[in-house]
C-alpha cells in the first residue's frame, strides 16, 4: 500500500471545488438559505486505488459524485482526468469522459429500468458508446454477467426477478461492461444484507485488481471502509476535515470530528474473529 | 410460537420458537432479511397482519395473553408494551405538534387533568434529551435522530414493562446512532423495563444486548448471553454471519456465508 505513486498514475484530480445550493422556504415569506454543499474540496484518484468518501448526511460526499460525474456544474475549482481539464472539454471527449467514468448506486432496485431485459441493461452502455458490432457486444455481454457470479440464463430476466444483491451485481457489471478507469460507488452495500454486503465487497475487490480499476467509493459505514480503501477523505458540512492513509486515519485520527465517528462505531472494540 | 399465512398453512414463516424476556434485561434478535425478526415482534404485540395466523402461547407477567381478542388487548398496547419502529417518520403525524401527539399516548391510557397533562410531557422531553421549548414543533422541524427521541418518549409515556424495539437505529448516522443506543440503554436501567431489540447488526448488538437470539429462516438457530454467543458462537450460521461483520480494526478477511452448506 505504502508503494510509490509517480505522476502517471493520477486519474482524477480535483482542486479547489465549490457548490452551493440555494433552499427557499417558506409559503407566503420567501426565505432563503445558502447551502454549502462542497467548500473548496480538493482530492486526487490514483490508478488501480481506492479512495473513500466518509461522512454523514449532509456532509457533501454524494454532492462530490455528481460533481465529478458531472451531473452537476461546479460553481468554482478545477477537475483534471488523466491531466486533461474536465471542464473545458469538446462535446466528443467529454461523451469518451462519461465512458470513463461510470458509476453504482446506493438502490439497486432503483436504478435498473424494470421493463429492459438485463441483456439489454448491460448492452444499452456499449450501443451509446459504440462498442463492437452486434455480435461483439453479445460476447462481451455474456462476458460480463459470468464476471459478477450470474449466470448467461440470467440475461434474459427482468430486474424483479432478482433479489437485492444480485440486482447489485446487475448494477455493476452495467459499470464496468464500457471498461471505465474510475467505478464511482455511492454506498453500494448499504442497503444489503451483511452476509450479501461481503460478497460485494470481494466481488468489487475482485474486479478492482482484474481491471486495474480505481474507485470513488463513499459511505457512512466505517467498518466497510476500512476493508476497501487505501486512502480516506472525511467530510463535514462540505469541508474535509481530514484525509490521508486509511490505517493512519483510524489509528491516529487528528480531526475532533473523525475521532468523534470512530468512536461511534458499534461494537468498534469487538473484532468478531470466529475462531 | 409459530407464525404461517392463513391460506397457506404449510408455509411456515416462523418456526416455535420460544424465549423470554426479563426485566432490566435487553435480548436482541439478530438476523438477516426474511429471517422472521420483525414478525415475531409484532405477535408478541398482536399487530400482525390479518393474513397471518400465529400459534403458541405469548404469557405477559403470568397472564397467556395470545388469545386476546384486539379490544382487550389495547389495555396492553402502549401501556404494558410499547414499541419503536426504523423510520420515526411514518410513525409519527406530520399534522399534529409532538408535545400533543406525546399527550395524545398519555391520554389514552392515564386519566390526568390538563396541567399534570403539561408537567409528564414537559418530564418526557427532558428524559429523551429534547429541549422543552420544543414542544410545539412540528415533526419536520426535526431531525431524524430528534424523531426518534419523540418515538421513545411516546413509547414510554404510560411507563411499559417491555420496549419493542424495530431497527431503532438503522435509518440513522453513526453518531446519532451511537446517542440513541445509549439514551436506550440508560432508560431501560432506570426505568427497568424488559427490552425486546431487533437488528441485523452485529456491532449493534454488541453495544446494548445482554442476551442474544440469532434467527436464520423462522428458526432460532443459537441463544444465549452476548459474551456466548458474540464470542464462543456453536452454530454453523451463526459462525459464517459473523465473518461477514466487518471489524473497525480492519484486520479480518471477509467471508461470505455458503448457504448451502448450512442446511
Amino acid at each position: 500500500m505504502a508503494k510509490k505513486i509517480d505522476k502517471n498514475e493520477m486519474l482524477l484530480e480535483a482542486k479547489g471545488l465549490y457548490k452551493t445550493y440555494t433552499q427557499t422556504s417558506g409559503f407566503f415569506e420567501k426565505k432563503q438559505r445558502i447551502i454549502k454543499a462542497l467548500n473548496n474540496v480538493s482530492l486526487s484518484i490514483k490508478k488501480g486505488q481506492t479512495l473513500a468518501v466518509v461522512g454523514e448526511s449532509g456532509s457533501g460526499k454524494s454532492s462530490l459524485a455528481r460533481c465529478l460525474l458531472q451531473l452537476q456544474a461546479i460553481d468554482q475549482g478545477e477537475l483534471f482526468f488523466k491531466g486533461q481539464n474536465m471542464t473545458s472539454l469538446n462535446k466528443l471527449d467529454s461523451k469518451s469522459l462519461k465512458r470513463d467514468i461510470q458509476m453504482v448506486f446506493q438502490d439497486p432496485y432503483a436504478s435498473l429500468n424494470p421493463r429492459m431485459k438485463i441483456e439489454e441493461i448491460l448492452e444499452e452502455g456499449l450501443v451509446i458508446h459504440e462498442l463492437g458490432n452486434k455480435k461483439a457486444r453479445q460476447v462481451k455481454v455474456r462476458d460480463m454477467i459470468k464476471k459478477v457470479g450470474l449466470s448467461v440464463a440470467d440475461l434474459n430476466k427482468y430486474p424483479h426477478q432478482f433479489s437485492g444483491g444480485q440486482r447489485q451485481r446487475i448494477g455493476i457489471a452495467r459499470a464496468l461492461i464500457v471498461e471505465p478507469q474510475l467505478v464511482i460507488c455511492d454506498e453500494p452495500v448499504s442497503a444489503l444484507d451483511v452476509s450479501i454486503q461481503a460478497q460485494i465487497l470481494l466481488l468489487l475487490k475482485d474486479l478492482q485488481k482484474e481491471f486495474n480499476l480505481s474507485y470513488l467509493f463513499i459511505s457512512h459505514d466505517l467498518r466497510v471502509v476500512r476493508h476497501m480503501a487505501d486512502e480516506i477523505i472525511v467530510m463535514h458540512q462540505g469541508k474535509i476535515v481530514e484525509q490521508g492513509p486509511t490505517k493512519g486515519i483510524y489509528e491516529k485520527p487528528k480531526a475532533n470530528y473523525t475521532r468523534e465517528l470512530l468512536n461511534a462505531i458499534p461494537g468498534k472494540h469487538f473484532n468478531f474473529k470466529v475462531s | 410460537m409459530k407464525i404461517s399465512p392463513i391460506n397457506e398453512p404449510h408455509k411456515i414463516l416462523v418456526n416455535d420458537i420460544s424465549f423470554d424476556l426479563y426485566p432490566g434485561r435487553t435480548t436482541c434478535i439478530v438476523g438477516e432479511s426474511g429471517s422472521g425478526k420483525s414478525l415475531t415482534a409484532l405477535s408478541i404485540m398482536k399487530l400482525l397482519s390479518a393474513q397471518l395466523k400465529q400459534t403458541g402461547d405469548i404469557s405477559f407477567e403470568g397472564q397467556n395473553i395470545s388469545q386476546l381478542s384486539n379490544v382487550e388487548m389495547r389495555h396492553y398496547r402502549g401501556k404494558s408494551m410499547a414499541m419503536i419502529f426504523q423510520e420515526p417518520m411514518t410513525s409519527l403525524n406530520p399534522v399534529i405538534s409532538i408535545g400533543d401527539q406525546i399527550k395524545e399516548a398519555l391520554e389514552v391510557h392515564l386519566d390526568l387533568d390538563k396541567n399534570s397533562l403539561n408537567k409528564k410531557v414537559a418530564s418526557l422531553l427532558k428524559e429523551v434529551g429534547i429541549p422543552e421549548d420544543r414542544v410545539s414543533s412540528y415533526p419536520d422541524e426535526l431531525s431524524g435522530g430528534q424523531r426518534q427521541r419523540i418515538m421513545i418518549a411516546m413509547s414510554i409515556a404510560c411507563e411499559p414493562s417491555i420496549l419493542i424495539a424495530d431497527e431503532p437505529t438503522t435509518a440513522l448516522d453513526v453518531t446519532v446512532q451511537a446517542q440513541i443506543l445509549k439514551l436506550l440503554r440508560n432508560l431501560k436501567e432506570k426505568r427497568h423495563m424488559a427490552m425486546l431489540f431487533i437488528t441485523h447488526d452485529f456491532g449493534v448488538v454488541e453495544e446494548i444486548a445482554d442476551d442474544v437470539i440469532v434467527m436464520y429462516q423462522g428458526q432460532i438457530v443459537e441463544k444465549g448471553s452476548v459474551k456466548e454467543v458474540l464470542k464462543k458462537p456453536k452454530h454453523a450460521y451463526t459462525k459464517a454471519l459473523l465473518q461477514c461483520v466487518p471489524d473497525a480494526k480492519g484486520i479480518k478477511k471477509l467471508k461470505p456465508i455458503q448457504h448451502h452448506a448450512l442446511i
